[in-house]
């Protein structure tokens, strides 16, 4: 089930999840937490949302305490040509395998597309915290227009909005180069998507 | 097979043969570009039409089954197998030809990709979809570029000029559908007069002409391309060849 429905499902009834299962799902997230962008590696795959459902297949009851029956983490890309998705699936089977688990299984699904909106309000802190500022809601993707600035991006170092953009292509699919009036810094913009 | 499921893989491998290859192409300024941040531009570009043409060519081999892999699909296909459109082939040529290049191309892949993101195929919708977010930089970069270059000084005029002279002659086979594209359910007439219009109004701010009566070039997406296509391929798929099997 997906993260949140996952934590609703404890809140509204606790009894209907089965505890072993319980147990084992909240595990697996734990381990995805630590699982980081090798790009921008403040950043786990659960503040990106690119881990959309842990699935858990029914396990053996003679299992060593249901870590055997097999797991599916369904992930979505965030740009459909960034390098770092082949790295970041490994990444998840790397940390699951080492916390003992084992069929794992990586799905990658394209529907519904990846958005910065699914962003953790503490990535974005993350993000700015590191020198990268945060994309902005879902707006200038929208506009076609030419020619048009960006909506005021905030510089990450010395948070003055006087700022432009160099280039909405960057060091990385997901960035574009914005520089500072004020403190006259370059730095990346986790550019809206 | 079906006829219907080998237009359905035909249709899908000739997205991921142009894709793939306008980023081969776009790729080549690596390192060349005339600023560093256009330079990282247009190869950011290019990954992302690489990306768009692994979707393809992995959903391609889904549907082709067996031992079938993007890998195969990319490296192992010989030239008259390859499905893209002539445009993309087109070498460099100057900064403002490769702009030109791709605006022609993001402004005819947008409008595509706008009609197939409702398509009935549940995976075709998804990877357009996706797509046309990345499009929108596309289309957005490449026609200020046209217009900055076109409208700037005499010497970039003249360059654009030469440009649209050297690849409007590809642009027709856009809009001729090959068999195999009926599966596609796009009106390849409409698409045209809305492409059609496009141009015009980015040309007009550019001050650029229309080239009128031009006889246009065909035959990519049937397999039969320019002179240009070897050598791309030579260089592409040099490694598989000459290895066989090789991974990363």
């Amino acid at each position: 089930m997906s993260r949140s429905n996952y934590k609703r499902s404890f809140e509204l009834a606790g009894s209907e999840v089965p505890p072993l299962e319980g147990f084992r799902e909240a595990h697996i997230w734990q381990i995805l937490e630590t699982v980081c962008d090798p790009e921008v590696p403040v950043l786990s795959i659960l503040d990106l949302g690119i881990v959309r459902n842990v699935k858990l297949l029914p396990c053996s009851p003679l299992g060593d305490g249901g870590k055997d029956g097999g797991i599916e983490i369904v992930i979505t890309p965030t740009y459909t040509g960034c390098p770092a998705m082949d790295m970041i699936a490994m990444n998840i089977k790397f940390a699951l395998i080492e916390n003992g688990y084992k069929n794992i299984k990586i799905t990658s699904v394209l529907s519904p597309a990846w958005t910065t909106d699914w962003m953790s309000e503490a990535g974005k802190e993350k993000l700015k915290a590191y020198g990268i500022a945060p994309p902005n809601v879902k707006q200038q993707v929208c506009n076609h227009d030419l020619f048009v600035p960006d909506k005021a991006v905030q510089c990450p170092r010395c948070n003055s909005f006087h700022t432009h953009r160099i280039s909405e292509f960057g060091s990385t699919a997901c960035k574009a180069l914005h520089q500072c009036d004020d403190c006259k810094e370059p730095f990346d913009y986790f550019k809206c998507h | 097979m079906a006829i219907s499921s080998q237009h359905l893989i035909d249709f899908i491998l000739s997205q991921a043969d142009t894709t793939l290859i306008l980023s081969q192409r776009n790729s080549e300024w690596c390192g060349h570009g005339p600023v560093l941040e256009q330079d990282i531009a247009i190869t950011n570009i290019s990954l992302d039409l690489l990306g768009q043409s692994r979707n393809f060519y992995q959903y391609a081999a889904l549907l082709t089954g067996g031992d079938c892999d993007e890998n195969k699909l990319a490296y192992l296909r010989k030239e008259r197998e390859f499905k893209n459109l002539l445009l993309a082939e087109q070498p460099n040529g100057d900064w403002g030809q490769t702009i030109l290049r791709q605006y022609l191309f993001s402004q005819f892949q947008y409008l595509l990709f706008e009609k197939l993101q409702n398509s009935n195929d549940e995976q075709l919708a998804a990877i357009t979809t996706k797509a046309l977010k990345e499009i929108k930089y596309h289309l957005r970069w490449s026609s200020e570029w046209v217009i900055r270059l076109g409208d700037g000084t005499k010497e970039s005029h003249t360059r654009m000029l030469h440009a649209t002279n050297e690849l409007w002659r590809y642009t027709g086979e856009m809009f001729m559908p090959a068999n195999y594209e009926s599966i596609a359910g796009v009106d390849f007439s409409l698409l045209k007069e809305e492409w059609n219009k496009k141009i015009k109004s980015i040309f007009e701010e550019a001050t650029l002409s229309i080239p009128e009566n031009v006889f246009m070039q065909t035959g990519g997406k049937d397999g039969t391309h320019t002179e240009q296509m070897g050598f791309i391929l030579a260089e592409l798929q040099y490694v598989q060849r000459a290895y066989p099997n090789s991974e990363w």
